[in-house]
């Protein structure tokens, strides 16, 4: 196992490698506004680009500008500059960390808890109007776009414009560090927007899973040991259905650290994904790469997790 | 005789015991099967019998090529198995087929009936989809003694009897040249295995089908197999033509399994038999020399200091230094 | 004769399903003192397994109905409710599965999964419960028991699963045990071995057994009392001696026929019965057995067969007078044909 994941980390060093090498041929091929035209701002003269363009390489062949980007990242945990902001990408992304980690952490608990809550109770009262009703729900929350449940919730329970102030709303986040208080109440509408389509969708899943787990023959045994009904529904039962849930949280909560572009943009929050969008916008290369990497890093370094964690659930599953 | 279809040499198969998930250190090996040899000749059933746990099922699994085998070779007509790859290996696997001890387990719950049947056609690209598959599974499933109406339903909407039959099916769809049944009809009732032993002897005439055999019941075996292999502890104990091994067992072993069967036939209920004693030992620790010296009635001084070798004794092949005489 | 243990009443089981009703368990009586074994024999899908099941309600559930009595100790399985049903399992009535590999939790070790049985019933400190459950393994010949307690059920091989099982079952030494094909996965000797432990414990502790398999050599040798089922009833039901010497069912003929035997010519095609059995969903009228006996006369078609008494407490459900049946089997056992016998039977026509 730990031979395993050395070579797993190996391969995740190479992934990432590969992801930016392809994430700068894309920049490099397609027609893009000119970086260090947008540097020098509207009014620089030629000369003035120029330079610019010397003193970020850009005058530079692809294969050129590689080996300085990733020279830079190895010798000197440099990851460049953003043209945009005139600051090392590294501490930008880390600047913003915080609060991408804050919505996509704080979801995740919600929707795991709900999920998997109404997820054993609609599969143990299968076909009750309990059921029906919070499937139907379900079916709704994963069906509605994230940025329209945004917009709603904002309209509705937002301090600034909703009809019910009672939550933060669009722009209002402090850094847990400096107003625990404040961050929570900021935090509150993202955390519940962002996860009602991933519980609706996890207990769908869980539910499924668990009626099927439920007709297992170890199921009868547990029953015919005496067992009282709810140790077989939460000991065996779930225990074995959870294992997709498991592999589904890894990725989705992988996925989301990378970057909650729909609800940072909704609720403006200054997180990763508004960076790696306005870095697009602005054509920001090196920014661009940043947030590429950190993505590419969480998604990979997800993928791992789960596929240790599921060795641990699962003990028929064994790396070599 | 020609060649044989199948030769298997010395095999190996030893699964690591390993403490701890992620830094896994072994502290010992069950040996499940243990330089096991033996020819089958194309056309020929047969039989691997022995105690539970003397690894039958492992040798199937690896000459299934399900999983690897920690040493010894597997020659296929001639190839070894071990060495084909690609279009070769998928041919070979493709004239192998097993059918599975475990009915149930082995079929995909959340499938059709008629789709698990299906699959291996659909694997090896046989027959058009839809209506010439379709036709071809139902008149597997008629051949097998499954009601084709029942196409459409799931594994555990059938009994136990109906559930191996499913698999017996699924493992003939393919036209296999050896089929590795492992205990097929244990878990059926007479007359429906009377019926899947006559079937595969049908299709063993049919299509020269070889047969490796694996089954509890010896007199299931003597009824199926040209030769009987008896497996002790991961070894072979004695290989002899059937109606030797039955009239005439050479190793201790052998005699103590021809005794313990229970038999229907009025008069010989309830009598007393010489029941085998003494624990198993553990696959783990297997007993030096003659594995089965501890629960020997022949056990003399050189079998727990000597390993017997597998000799030939007219007709029988036994590991035993002193075989029992006709 | 002491008092029946459990006695079974006209039980019976159906499923519902979208191709309609199966009719799995139909009228089924029978009972069972301390001590006694019950063998249960019939063709595959006969609904031997879901009669045990409905005894511990674990085929309950919306698509099912059970109709019938089952007195165990005095109350009513059929009716009891799910808490009090809950005391009887495992404790009162335990049950070995026929699929070992899937009735074992795959997630769970093999000593967990025993030392749970154990302390539902008794709460039981881990570590005495793990030195009993160490015992049972070695009780059912499981080699290096203390240390295979830790194994999963996927590294134990196809016996050591069926071995595990029973050491479950075994585990709060049942007043009932009832055993769902508890030895096809063994090989003889261990088979044996096990028998005889299942007959030590009849013998020791009054324990009941009701057996269910297909293995006439099994029941030959632990049953007192058999019955056999064909297509949801009770065909035949004897002492064992009797039956397997003057089997009075034409269906109970054709197992005893199927069966390969260890002596005597070996190249003989076996003879199974012919045919399928009916469909549980649209029950036939008549004899359900009727499309696959060679005796059968126009009147099997229409007339039902009951249950009834015949010589020595026997009972068996053919239309054709027992005396006549009796002196049929001689012949078939010696392997001559249907033809000969029916016209033992019918009279030649
Ligand atoms: N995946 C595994 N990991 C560890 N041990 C294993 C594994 N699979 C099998 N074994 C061990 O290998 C030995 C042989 O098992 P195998 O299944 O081949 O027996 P078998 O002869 O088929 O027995 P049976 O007649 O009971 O099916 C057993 O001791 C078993 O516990
Ligand atoms: N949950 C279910 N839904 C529908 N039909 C079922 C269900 N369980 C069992 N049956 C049907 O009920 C009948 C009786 O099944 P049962 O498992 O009792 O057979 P059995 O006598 O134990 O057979 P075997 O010897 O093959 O195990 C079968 O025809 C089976 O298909
Ligand atoms: S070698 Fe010795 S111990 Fe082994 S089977 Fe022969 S007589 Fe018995
Ligand atoms: S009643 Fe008729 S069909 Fe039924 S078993 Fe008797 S002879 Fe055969
Ligand atoms: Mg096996
Ligand atoms: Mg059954």
């Amino acid at each position: 196992m730990a031979r395993y994941i050395a070579r797993r980390l190996l391969w995740t060093v190479v992934l990432m490698f590969a992801v930016s090498v392809v994430t700068f041929i894309i920049f490099y091929v397609l027609p893009s506004a000119d970086p260090a035209a947008l540097r020098a701002g509207r009014h620089a003269s030629p000369q003035q680009i120029e330079e610019i363009r010397h003193k970020y390489h850009l005058d530079k062949s692809l294969l050129d500008q590689l080996s300085f980007y990733f020279k830079g990242i190895l010798l000197h945990g440099d990851f460049g500059i953003s043209y945009v902001n005139d600051q090392p990408v590294a501490k930008l992304v880390f600047s913003r960390l915080p609060a991408t980690i804050s919505v996509a952490v704080g979801a995740a608990v919600l929707w795991l808890l709900s999920g998997v809550a109404i997820g054993i109770i609609s599969a143990v009262r299968r076909h009750s109007k309990l059921d029906r009703a919070t499937m139907s729900l379900a079916l709704v929350g994963i069906s509605a776009p994230v940025y329209w449940l945004g917009l709603v919730a904002l309209y509705l329970f937002a301090d600034d414009i909703g009809l019910i102030p009672l939550f933060g709303g669009s722009g209002s986040y402090q850094p847990i560090t400096e107003d625990p208080l404040a961050w929570l109440n900021s935090m509150i509408l993202p955390w519940v927007v962002l996860a009602v389509a991933f519980a609706a969708f996890y207990s769908r899943l869980l539910r499924g899973t668990l009626i099927e787990v439920m007709g297992e023959d170890y199921i009868r045994t547990a029953r015919a040991k005496g067992l009282p009904e709810r140790t077989v529904v939460m000991r065996h039962g779930v225990r074995s259905a959870i294992t997709p849930i498991v592999t589904a949280f890894g990725l989705d909560l992988g996925a989301l650290l990378g970057g909650a572009v729909l609800v940072e943009i909704v609720f403006n929050i200054p997180g990763i994904g508004r960076l790696a969008y306005d870095a697009i916008l602005h054509s920001d290369l090196f920014l661009i790469q940043g947030t590429v990497l950190l993505a590419a890093f969480f998604v990979i370094g997800a993928n791992l997790v789960v596929d240790v964690v599921y060795a641990y659930l699962d003990p028929r599953v064994r790396y070599e | 005789m020609s060649e044989p279809l199948l030769r298997v040499t010395d095999l190996v198969k030893h699964f690591p015991i390993t403490r701890g998930v992620v830094l896994q250190r072994q502290v010992g090996a069950v040996r499940a099967v243990d330089g096991v040899s033996f020819d089958v000749a194309q056309g020929e059933t047969l039989g691997l019998v022995g105690e539970t746990g003397c690894g039958k099922s492992t040798t199937a699994r690896m000459l299934a090529r399900l999983i690897d085998p920690t040493s010894g070779k597997i020659e296929f007509d001639g190839e070894d198995l071990a060495g084909l790859k690609g279009r070769a290996l998928k041919d070979a696997r493709r004239q192998i087929q097993m059918v599975f001890q475990d009915p149930y387990s082995s079929l995909n719950p959340r499938k059709r009936v008629g789709s698990i049947i299906e699959e291996p056609l659909r694997i090896h690209g046989l027959l058009s989809e839809g209506d010439a598959r379709r036709k071809r599974v139902q008149e597997l499933m008629d051949r097998v003694g499954l009601n084709p109406e029942h196409y459409n339903r799931f594994p555990h909407e059938f009994s136990g009897g109906q559930r191996q039959r499913i698999g017996v099916a699924r493992a003939i769809a393919l036209e296999p040249r050896l089929l590795i049944a492992d205990e097929p009809v244990s878990a059926l009732d007479v007359s429906i295995q009377a019926q899947i032993l006559n079937l595969l002897k049908d299709l063993q005439k049919d299509m020269g089908l070889t047969i490796i055999f694996i089954a509890h019941d010896l007199s299931v075996v003597r009824h199926m197999c040209d030769r009987v292999a008896v497996m002790y502890l991961g070894k072979i104990a004695e290989i002899a033509p059937n109606e030797d091994l039955y009239a005439h067992p050479r190793h201790p072993y052998t005699e103590a399994l021809l005794a313990a069967v229970p038999s229907p036939e009025p008069g010989r209920a309830g009598r007393a038999r010489a029941l085998l004693g003494g624990d198993v030992p553990s696959p783990a620790n297997p007993p030096a020399a003659c594995r089965f010296h501890t629960r020997c009635a022949y056990a003399d001084a050189i079998c727990s200091a000597e390993e017997p070798l597998l000799l030939q004794r007219d007709g029988s092949v036994a590991a035993c230094h002193h075989p029992l005489s006709g | 004769m002491s008092a029946p243990l459990l006695q079974v009443e006209n039980l019976s089981v159906s499923f519902n399903t979208e191709d309609g009703v199966v009719k799995a368990v139909d009228g089924v009586s029978w009972s069972i003192e301390p001590g006694q074994s019950l063998g249960i024999v019939g063709e595959s899908g006969s609904g031997k397994t879901v009669g045990g099941l409905t005894l511990l309600g674990l085929t309950r559930s919306r698509r099912t109905t059970v109709t019938g009595r089952a007195m165990f100790e005095g109350s009513d399985l059929v009716s009891m409710d799910d808490e009090s049903l809950r005391a009887v399992r495992g404790k009162g009535i335990a049950m070995i599965f026929q699929d070992p590999l899937s009735s074992l939790h795959p997630f769970y070790r093999v000593g967990d999964q025993i030392i749970e049985a154990i302390q539902v019933h008794s709460p039981t400190p881990k570590k005495v419960a793990r030195a009993r459950a160490a015992e049972l393994l070695g009780l059912v010949g499981i080699p290096d028991p203390s240390a295979r307690l830790d194994s999963y059920p996927h590294e134990f091989s196809g016996g050591m699963r069926q071995r595990a099982m029973i050491a479950m079952a075994l585990s709060n030494e049942p007043r009932l045990l009832i055993a769902d094909e508890p030895t096809t996965a063994l090989d003889v000797t261990v088979q044996a071995q096990i028998l005889e432990l299942l007959d030590r414990l009849r013998r020791e502790l009054q324990m009941a057994l009701v057996i269910i398999t297909h293995d006439l050599g099994v029941v030959a040798e632990t049953a007192e009392q058999v019955a056999v089922m064909y297509a949801g009833r009770i065909v035949e039901q004897a002492p064992v001696n009797e039956l397997f010497s003057h089997p009075m069912h034409p269906y109970t003929w054709g197992l005893l026929r199927s069966i390969p035997k260890l002596t005597g010519p070996r190249n003989a095609a076996l003879l199974p019965i012919p045919g399928r059995p009916p469909s549980l969903i649209s029950r036939p009228t008549g004899c359900a057995f009727a499309q696959r006996c060679a005796y059968a006369e126009d009147e099997c078609r229409v007339t039902d067969p009951v249950l009834a008494a015949t010589a020595q407490g026997r009972q068996s459900a053919c239309l054709i007078p027992h005396e006549r049946r009796m002196a049929a089997w001689p012949a078939l056992a010696a392997g001559g044909t249907e033809a000969d016998a029916r016209k033992v039977v019918r009279g030649p026509k």
